[in-house]
């Protein structure tokens, strides 16, 4: 799997939109709505290599954020101008309201091509990068509000231990979601998408990154993957509580949360 | 592609062992190390992507490559016959050699005389810093004897150059597609020789148009196959000879 990654990670984003024509930045949005993480939370991506869920979550806490800003100067219309000025200058300095968020990938090359994305889109504070497995995690237990794994699951060789690991690093309330590929029931279109995984796929990995193989695999790891109701059994199996599913696209993807109690 | 239940460990790709197993892919097996067979559908798909991106990013020549394999399915049975019913070409379908840096003795090839195939060749190689290590095996052709034919295609490439006498610039590469379309049939050699010349400034198209490109058509067509002449035991031949021999016009 790490060579599969290592030959991906620099055309990882171009293929990402052409293989799912954008629809992928859409399903990453819904997850950060769904998270709707307040300023103030801690989260640990892991998975994450380019950056994509950590990114979109420093965005939403930014305007969360300001949001809360605006709302606290209205209720100051009676102060001073001094006062007002005054209580505005600490918390511009927190314009992520002490929110941070932790990127964790197995791969190095992953998380180079991440950080030079932070970089050019000027991404900076409350952002850091880390080394590791997600089946074996460097971070002590309970520290995080809000775990997530955006398409990286099924990339896991024992996704139990990966779970258990999620339920370890999560602080008690915190929570787990998952963003991952998953089983199309209705019979015509899975056959559609069959057709356009196993047809089109592979030939844009030749085409786009000259790597045919990697996206012969990555369709292949799609279909091995446990559907949506093994899934939801495998995390409660953790011990994760009030464990729902929701399918995006018909079942193509879908989004698996649950907390620790 | 059914889901297997209960399948808690998706087996990765180190479980798949190395390319010499027989895989059974979409459209048939593994016929030869590196091989991935595919369905019309993906070869069609492959063919028009790939020509589009060779286009796009001149640089990418795995999509040349890629663009003579799916769309060689009628100029590469019809070159391998030509082969087959010539005796020096028969030679070469039997001991299938390669054109490698491992294969060729550069030492003594440097030490042939001047003029000769074997001198030239090395003197080419080394002005014009190539390689004949960097051509890509073929992937996407569904017979194992044709993808030796199209693998000594690419590897016979510099040879061309050398015999044809033209360097590797945008220049020298589009005559060389010229002479290669009329020898084989390439359906990637003719596209090739159409479009590259719209990367070339005007001057050099008129040289081109008005003298090499004809030059190239005429030894096309005079020549016979360039693949049948076993270039391994002809080192020592002189250039000019070999030239007269295959019926390659003195070039301009």
């Amino acid at each position: 799997v790490y060579q599969v990654f290592e030959s991906v990670a620099k055309k990882y984003d171009v293929m990402n939109d052409s293989m799912t024509l954008g629809i992928h930045r859409v399903w990453k949005d819904i997850l950060m709505h769904k998270m709707n993480p307040s300023p103030g939370t801690l989260l640990l991506d892991v998975a994450g290599g380019t950056g994509d869920i950590a990114f979109r979550f420093i965005n939403y806490v930014r305007s969360v954020r300001e949001r809360q800003l605006q709302r606290k100067l209205k209720h100051q219309q009676n102060l001073s101008w001094q006062e007002i000025f005054e209580s505005y200058q600490k918390d511009k300095f927190n314009s992520l309201g002490d929110s941070q968020v932790v990127v964790c990938d197995i791969n190095r090359e992953m998380l180079k091509v991440g950080k030079q994305k932070a970089q050019h889109l000027g991404y900076s504070e409350g952002l850091s990068w880390v080394l590791g497995n997600a089946e074996e995690l460097p971070f002590d237990d309970d520290k995080f509000d809000v775990y997530t794994i955006a398409f990286g699951i099924r990339n896991v060789t024992r996704i139990d231990l990966a779970l258990q690991e999620a339920y370890r690093v999560l602080k008690p309330g915190g929570r787990f979601l998952c963003l991952e590929f998953s089983h199309v029931s209705n019979p015509l279109l899975s056959r559609l998408y069959d057709l356009y995984s196993f047809q089109v796929i592979p030939v844009l990995g030749e085409v786009i990154a000259g790597d045919w193989k990697s996206y012969q695999y990555l369709v292949e790891s799609i279909r091995r993957f446990p559907p949506q109701e093994e899934l939801k059994a495998m995390i409660e199996d953790a011990g994760f509580f009030k464990v729902h599913y929701e399918n995006l696209n018909f079942g193509i993807v879908a989004i698996h949360s649950g907390f620790k109690l | 592609g059914r889901a297997r239940p209960s399948h808690s460990e998706p087996r990765g790709r180190d479980g798949r062992g190395t390319e010499e197993e027989e895989e059974e892919g979409e459209g048939g097996q593994q016929l030869y190390p590196g091989h991935i067979p595919t369905s019309p559908l993906q070869k069609a798909l492959l063919a028009a992507g790939s020509a589009v991106m060779a286009l796009y990013d001149p640089y990418r020549h795995d999509m040349v490559a890629v663009l003579g394999e799916t769309t060689g399915c009628l100029a590469l049975p019809n070159l391998r016959d030509k082969m087959k019913n010539h005796p020096e070409g028969y030679h070469i379908l039997q001991e299938r050699p390669r054109i490698r840096l491992s294969t060729l003795d550069m030492a003594r090839l440097q030490g042939l005389p001047d003029g000769s195939l074997g001198r030239e060749y090395v003197r080419f190689l080394e002005d014009n810093k190539v390689s004949p290590d960097t051509r890509m095996p073929p992937k996407f052709v569904d017979d194992e004897e044709l993808a030796y034919v199209i693998q000594r295609y690419r590897e016979v490439h510099d040879l061309m150059h050398t015999l044809l006498g033209m360097p590797t610039n945008m220049l020298g590469e589009v005559v060389v597609k010229w002479f290669e379309a009329i020898q084989t049939g390439l359906p990637m050699c003719v596209l090739g020789a159409a479009f590259g010349p719209v990367r070339l400034s005007t001057r050099k198209l008129q040289v081109l148009a008005t003298e090499l490109i004809p030059w190239a058509i005429r030894s096309g067509l005079n020549a016979s196959c360039v693949l049948n002449v076993y270039y391994e035991q002809r080192w020592e031949q002189p250039v000019e000879s070999l030239r007269e021999e295959l019926g390659i016009l003195p070039p301009p």
